[in-house]
């Protein structure tokens, strides 16, 4: 087992990026997420590892560092809050286009505009549909935990150089800044340079006689070749949609309600469902692990035994809508949440549900 | 066992890293342990709590809205927090600079003068050691060792010789608490 230790999650993340063999951050100070540039400065990982940590003059700069370091197959990272990663939405269309692998971790605050720099969770859409512009989607997870916030950045890792795509940590503010156990997973050394040119193959390392030049661009200025790079786009995500959907599953063997909640929202929903179960009330927890590819599947499964789902997030309600398309209207969905920084308790999620299907 | 803890005061009476030090504690008698700060809005206007959680079993909600324990330092989270206890359970706080004294009946108040023990003890610094022994002599939920150690896991080496005092803090903070 790894080493144990008591973190915040946005320190999780930081010592995740060195124990994963990252070659990179490049990032820009914003509240709630800042503990992670500060954590590595501390830590100063370009004494050990030789993994580069640079604070750049803004949120474009750093995505725009991001970019060029995954051009030359490297491991790299960004992060940010809501405001900032709305900056950085150029660059992740840019990476997407040009199939380019990043972890970009988005500690969610409060919106819209600057908001607030309390938690919440109305970035989902930003995150899922687009945010930038173009025919993409990036890989989203969403932790629940401190121990999830160290182990998605390596399964985040995983993802971007399987796929060749950008991966999104979506986190907030609650689990950024809480404190939780979490096992830290054994140090993975960086790869050698001959590792990375193996790996990844695309990459402009420097052109030996042997091969044609790499080129890195998300421009194609011919319709028809822009029309088959984007279908090739199309495949990933749906190879995404078939092998690597994650989602967890409390109590819902039984259940014939249904939370349908992600990253902090789910841990209250859990509480939430121990006060319902309680009182005798089937409820169950499904948990979207990734938000794209959203988990579908199984839920439209699970719903022939429900008689009502409630989307708990913290927003106005934007999960729901994948939640709907989900179930192709088989049960009634409906939604709860606090936005703008206010963070709903386990009480006031089992009262919604209450109000919502047991008439009060 | 689940502990679910608010301790909220000023920003600089020590009320994070006294979270902090509960929930060490915690870890190095196994048990889990969250802790969840305010770090918004409110500790830029000079107020700041944590929410501390230990328990025996996996922890749900790192967010709760009551409480079993309230450990209030100022008027302002009297105010906000003394309405969040559950019946039956406890509040500690300390009187100094408190208008408007705890009034509910239906839980167990507490008091310890750590700000007056403190500057007796010529050392402001350990109020809030003083604050946790008090909550210790009435709710064990962690080991005296167990805080040294947590002590010892939390602070920089190079303030481990400042652990003794805290130690007597506590201990302090033990003999002083009294039922109100």
């Amino acid at each position: 087992m790894g080493e144990l230790k008591l973190m915040k999650g946005n320190e999780a993340v930081a010592e995740a990026a060195i124990r994963a063999g990252a070659d990179g951050y490049f990032g820009y100070p914003i509240t709630p997420q800042s503990e992670i540039m500060e954590y590595l400065m501390t830590e100063k990982p370009y004494e050990t590892t030789g993994m580069v940590v640079l604070q750049a003059e803004s949120e474009v700069a750093a995505i725009n560092m991001v970019y060029g370091g995954a051009s030359c197959g490297r491991m790299v990272m960004t992060s940010s809050s809501s405001p900032g990663i709305s900056l950085k939405m150029e660059g992740i269309s840019y990476l997407a286009g040009s199939e380019l692998p990043a972890v970009i971790v988005n500690v969610v605050r409060g919106g819209p505009g600057l908001g607030t720099i309390q938690p919440s969770q109305s970035d989902y859409f930003q995150a899922t549909k687009g945010g930038g512009h173009g025919d993409y989607r990036m890989y989203v997870l969403a932790p629940a935990s401190v121990q999830e916030m160290s182990d998605f950045v390596k399964i985040g890792f995983e993802m971007a150089f399987k796929y060749r795509n950008p991966v999104m940590i979506l986190s907030d503010g609650a689990i950024g800044q809480m404190m939780e156990k979490v096992v830290l997973f054994d140090p993975i050394p960086r790869r050698t340079p001959e590792e990375i040119e193996k790996q990844c193959p695309w990459a402009t390392v420097g052109k030996p006689e042997s091969r044609k030049r790499n080129i890195i661009t998300s421009l194609l200025l011919d319709s028809h070749e822009q029309e088959q790079h984007v279908f090739k786009l199309r495949d990933k995500y749906e190879r995404m949609q078939k092998e690597d959907v994650k989602f967890e599953k409390i109590q819902c063997d039984d259940a014939e309600y249904l939370f349908v909640a992600y990253g902090s929202s789910a841990r209250i929903c859990q509480k939430a469902v121990d006060i319902a179960r309680a009182q005798g009330i089937k409820v169950g927890l499904f948990r979207p692990i990734t938000l794209f590819p959203f988990p579908s599947v199984e839920l439209k499964k699970l719903s022939s035994q429900i008689k009502g789902i409630l989307s708990v997030e913290m927003s106005l309600g934007q999960m729901i809508e994948d939640i709907k398309l989900a179930v192709e209207c088989r049960v009634p969905v409906n939604h709860f949440g606090r936005t703008g920084g206010v963070i709903h308790s386990p009480g006031e999620v089992f009262e919604a549900l209450k109000s919502t299907y047991l008439g009060g | 066992m689940t502990e679910e803890i608010i301790i909220a005061g000023f920003g600089g009476q020590g009320v994070l890293s006294m979270g902090k030090i509960l929930a060490y504690s915690g870890i190095m008698q196994n048990q889990e342990v969250s802790w969840m700060p305010s770090y918004g809005p409110e500790m830029r206007g000079g107020t700041a709590n944590v929410t501390v959680i230990l328990s025996d079993e996996m922890i749900s909600s790192p967010i709760v809205n009551e409480f079993d324990t309230a450990i209030i330092l100022n008027q302002q989270s009297m105010d906000k927090f003394e309405k969040t206890v559950k019946p039956g359970g406890i509040l500690v706080y300390d009187p100094n600079g408190i208008t408007r004294h705890p009034s509910r009946k239906d839980i167990t108040i507490y008091a310890i003068d750590a700000t007056d023990e403190a500057n007796r003890m010529g050392n402001v610094k350990i109020f809030n050691m003083i604050v946790l022994g008090g909550y210790l002599k009435i709710k064990p939920v962690v080991l005296i060792e167990n805080i040294i150690k947590g002590l010892e896991k939390s602070l920089p080496k190079r303030h481990h010789g400042l652990i003794p005092e805290n130690k007597n803090g506590v201990m302090r903070g033990m003999e002083i608490v009294k039922q109100k």
